[in-house]
């Protein structure tokens, strides 16, 4: 291992800058002549537009120009897509109903867009739209799951508000294992609904070339390149050559920059409109209105095991709220992301899922961190931990006994794991956490009126999206390969093009660490080119752990062309045979003699081309590639958390939390274990803080900070985290991604070990004081009666 | 529109100003000091700590001509010309910051909670001071080890005369 390259845990590249206040978000770019946008949002959940009235608006100070729906529709503006086609199990395909960027004669939920106000300044823009008029017919709205299907009908082209009615998996197999089982165990529970908050707020500034007749658009996006495919191919603002759009520094995404929403879209054709630049900034009460949420699922769950404590079959029937209209890949969240995955590390034979997903009038939901597995994950991994308790069998010894041992293993729901060891990571896992001394620990914490609990959770959660054709098969509108081009110059630094996308994963800092150990140049000679679609030619962005083992399969992969295409050059240059060349470390060498030329020579003779006829070998020395991948990779760990309960006043402490993770090959540890540990803080906060909850007139009533519990500082513990490593057979780097894993892992655990302290399984998420209060009534009794 | 003057890592800085201009609005946009940010709207998240008059305070709850004759330092004025302040150190070192949204925020903050509390932080300190200040990324463990690693250095190395 070099000193800066894959393994070593150097810091990170890209600090410096946002250390020093240097780095460049979307909202720190200003254009000359920009005006400045405001959306006038709808404050009802679900009503009729009779009328708009925008006349005084126009006439205010400042006032650039005023658009309603009426503009969109005139212009052919076209909707916002949900680019994965989801059938029902009748085989019909799903039903999406229109979403169009600024509302047309309806309104969906609390915060659709309904008129925007471009002036001067901001502050003009929000006084202006205080003097739009909107007539509104207000209707009853839907709101929560249970009276979706009964409620006023959101969409016309879906009765009963079904979006689809999908199932995965073997029924009658499931329903013989069913009826052979020794014991069954059943569970209700609810997947609570999150907002995903990222620090930075989205922004765009759109901008129009009169002089190309082009559009730029600066955008807080995870993937630029869909999302001028999206602007470009079904939007239909202007052809991609005519378009460039740019995603600088991003603060943080989790999910929700994926997704191509109006506010931009309305930014980039109302600079076309005026022939000026305009800016919008989202500011976070907007972002909890409007940003797709996360989660949002109802289930019910029975697992089968036998005599023996062997799980026989699992069945899961659940219910997800994709919010007012499907947002971008809102359908495949709760099916391909997430029937898959409930065989968990489990060997189980049958499996059978059904997924009815609903419109409500509520702000749209798709992908947040983990997306589809976190809510598998919390299905699998609480029964398996309900099960144990009522067999009587230890949590962890009721999991070894199911593990699956043996790969490649095929799950009854279309995922083939293809490597890992789930009992190394549960054992180191036992060994950090001392659960051997968990006993003692719950007698101290009674002897002081507490009570304790320890909760296991073993996820596995399926990343590097994905093979083109296999998604391509389920749905999926795009292939989710990824573009990387290796650019060496004359004096042999090297610029990284790549198609992925980073807003704060440390891109700039990894994706070097593979080129400078590869080369054998220093790290400071590298530098890697993201975000901008003029600069990089195609690429597919970054959410679903892919980046590393997806992102930088095709960086190695054009990194093998660039060297094969400079040991052509070494060969001419050291008078050599081709097959004679060997390349190590920075250099080039003649097999069994000792001439010998440097990368930077051999960079510079590929330029000059003095040393070889350039008929026959071309000058230049830069390569692309495109990697898509053969198979998922299944990063997979054992987490624990050990909490304590006050059962006076329902406060839960975690006191320790120790995460096993299997993630492949690391290529710097340091950045894997803060991805880990941001992860965990988002599941920790699902598990105990955070809800996103509308009243029944569908107002968001944690729509501020102030109001929706985000974790804190001294909401968490510090993390032990260990690693134990399969390296993943489907890619050449061995990696299979960490991005998501603690966020998938953590829910689980936390209630496991809540449930296990306060001794029965009737607590939901968020565990919030009061919630775990009421819990420990029971188990407060029994302690106070022993 | 009424003037505004202060003095901003240094300089002194004068301008013309909507009276309802917040002071981060002043240094975003009229000075063009991008590093300090807004992540909400409730003064909630402390992205936008700046120091005024030695002190930490959210840039967003205060009116730009109430800092009138201030001296003002923001995360752009922290490092001693080339040489970064320990605090800015310390989080490049532990890994502190991901997306690095938050980061000037929790540093301006962090070098005031050690004029405040000193050099030796302990993990429980650290956290509690933490309160007005979110970080999405991190789930705040790195941050912490950063900030008692920055407290210590900036007991033992010498400072920028700007940020004590």
């Amino acid at each position: 291992m070099s000193a800066t390259g894959i393994g070593a845990s150097i810091p990170r590249q890209e600090d410096h800058r946002f250390i020093t206040g240097k780095g460049r978000y979307v909202d720190d770019i200003n254009r000359p002549g920009q005006a400045y946008a405001f959306f006038l949002r709808s404050p009802h959940a679900h009503a009729n537009i009779n009328s708009i009235d925008i006349k005084a608006a126009e006439s205010a100070p400042g006032v650039v120009a005023v658009y309603t729906g009426d503009d969109i529709a005139a212009d052919k503006v076209g909707g916002l897509i949900c680019g994965w086609l989801i059938h029902s199990k009748d085989g019909s395909p799903m039903n999406a109903g229109p979403h169009p960027v600024l509302a047309q004669g309806k309104v969906r939920y609390v915060g659709d867009h309904v008129a925007v106000v471009i002036a001067e300044t901001l502050a003009q823009a929000r006084d202006a739209s205080e003097k739009i008029e909107v007539d509104y017919e207000v209707l009853p709205a839907v709101v929560d799951l249970a009276s979706a299907q009964s409620g006023a009908q959101i969409h016309d082209v879906a009765p009963n508000n079904v979006v689809y009615d999908w199932h995965l998996g073997d029924k009658a197999a499931v329903d013989k294992a069913f009826a052979s089982a020794k014991h069954v165990t059943k569970l209700e529970l609810v997947n609570n609904r999150l907002v995903p908050n990222p620090m930075e707020p989205r922004a765009a500034v759109g901008e129009y070339e009169e002089g190309t007749d082009s559009l730029v658009l600066y955008t807080t996006s995870q993937n630029p390149h869909v999302a001028r495919l999206v602007l470009s191919a079904f939007i239909g603002l202007a052809p991609e050559h005519k378009f460039r759009v740019i995603a600088p520094d991003v603060g943080g995404g989790f999910g929700s920059k994926i997704f191509i929403y109006a506010e931009e879209t309305i930014c980039v054709w109302a600079a076309r409109k005026i022939r000026r630049p305009v800016k919008w900034n989202c500011d976070r009460t907007e972002a909890f209105l409007c940003d797709a949420h996360g989660r949002d699922h109802v289930t019910h769950a029975e697992l089968a095991t036998d005599a023996d404590g062997k799980i026989t079959a699992l069945r899961a029937s659940t219910k997800a709220n994709l919010g007012a209209y499907l947002s971008t890949f809102a359908s495949s969240v709760p099916t391909y992301l997430y029937a898959p995955l409930l065989s968990g590390q489990y060997n189980i034979p049958a499996i059978y899922a059904e997924v009815k997903a609903l419109y409500t009038n509520t702000a749209p939901v798709d992908a947040y961190r983990g997306a589809g597995r976190p809510e598998a994950t919390f299905v699998i991994e609480r029964i398996v931990e309900i099960a144990s308790r009522e067999l009587g069998m230890d949590p962890a010894e009721f999991r070894r006994k199911n593990f699956v041992t043996t790969f490649p293993h095929q799950t009854p729901v279309i995922m083939c794991y293809d490597a890992g060891d789930y009992d190394a990571s549960l054992k180191k896992a036992q060994e950090i956490h001392d659960t051997a001394g968990f006993a003692k620990r719950k007698a101290q914490s009674e002897s002081q009126g507490k009570l304790r609990g320890l909760g296991y959770s073993a996820y596995i959660e399926a990343c590097g999206i994905a093979p083109s054709a296999a998604v391509g098969s389920l749905g999926a509108g795009v292939g989710l390969w990824e573009s990387a081009e290796v650019r060496v110059n004359p004096i042999g630094t090297v610029e990284i093009l790549t198609g992925s996308h980073s807003h704060g994963q440390g891109h700039e800092t990894t994706f070097a660490q593979l080129v400078s150990g590869r080369l054998g140049i220093p790290i400071d000679n590298v530098s890697i080119v993201h975000g901008d679609t003029d600069k990089v030619q195609m690429g597919m962005g970054t959410y679903g752990s892919r980046s590393g083992a997806v992102g930088m399969s095709a960086i190695f992969k054009a990194l093998e062309k660039v060297e094969a295409k400079a040991k052509k050059v070494a060969a001419h240059v050291l008078e050599a045979s081709e097959g004679d060349i060997e390349f190590k470390e920075g250099k080039f060498t003649v097999k069994g003699t000792d001439k010998s030329a440097d990368w930077g020579t051999i960079a510079l003779q590929a330029y000059v081309a003095h040393k070889f006829n350039g008929q026959e070998l071309e000058p230049g020395l830069k390569e692309s590639a495109f990697w898509d991948p053969t198979n998922f990779t299944f990063p997979a760990g054992v987490h624990i958390c050990e909490l304590e309960v006050d059962p006076a006043t329902g406060s839960t402490t975690i006191e320790r939390w120790t995460a096993v993770d299997d993630f492949g090959n690391l290529i710097n540890p340091m950045i894997v274990e803060g991805q880990v540990h941001g992860g965990i803080a988002q599941g920790v906060g699902q598990a105990l803080l955070e809800a996103a909850i509308y009243n029944d007139e569908g107002q968001l009533i944690t729509a501020s900070f102030m109001d929706y519990c985000m974790p804190r500082a001294h909401d968490l513990p510090s993390y032990a985290v260990g690693m134990t490593t399969t390296p993943c057979p489907s890619n050449p780097l061995g990696i299979k991604g960490c991005g998501e894993a603690g966020a998938i892992a953590s829910p689980p655990a936390v209630i496991n070990a809540l449930t296990n302290a306060v001794g029965h399984e009737n607590l939901q998420m968020p565990a919030t004081p009061e919630r775990v209060w009421k819990a420990a009534q029971g188990a407060r009794l029994r302690q106070a009666a022993e | 529109m009424p003037t505004v003057s202060m003095n901003v890592n240094g300089r002194p800085r004068s301008a013309d100003v909507d009276s309802r201009t917040l002071l981060v609005q002043f240094l975003r946009e009229n000075l063009r000091l991008t590093g300090t940010h807004v992540g909400c709207d409730t003064s909630q998240c402390g992205a936008c700590v700046v120091q005024i008059d030695g002190e930490a305070v959210k840039a967003c709850t205060v009116l730009a001509l109430s800092c009138d004759g201030s001296n003002v330092l923001t995360i752009e004025g922290l490092a001693n010309g080339n040489e970064l302040h320990p605090m800015q150190e310390a989080f490049r070192e532990h890994h502190g910051l991901q997306c690095g949204f938050c980061t000037p925020g929790m540093i301006m903050t962090a070098v005031d909670l050690v004029r405040r509390k000193g050099n030796n932080l302990d993990e429980m300190t650290i956290r509690e001071e933490l309160e007005g200040n979110l970080c999405r990324c991190t789930g705040y463990h790195n941050i912490v080890k950063a900030i008692a690693a920055g407290a210590r250095n900036m007991g033992s190395a010498p400072q920028s005369k700007a940020a004590e």
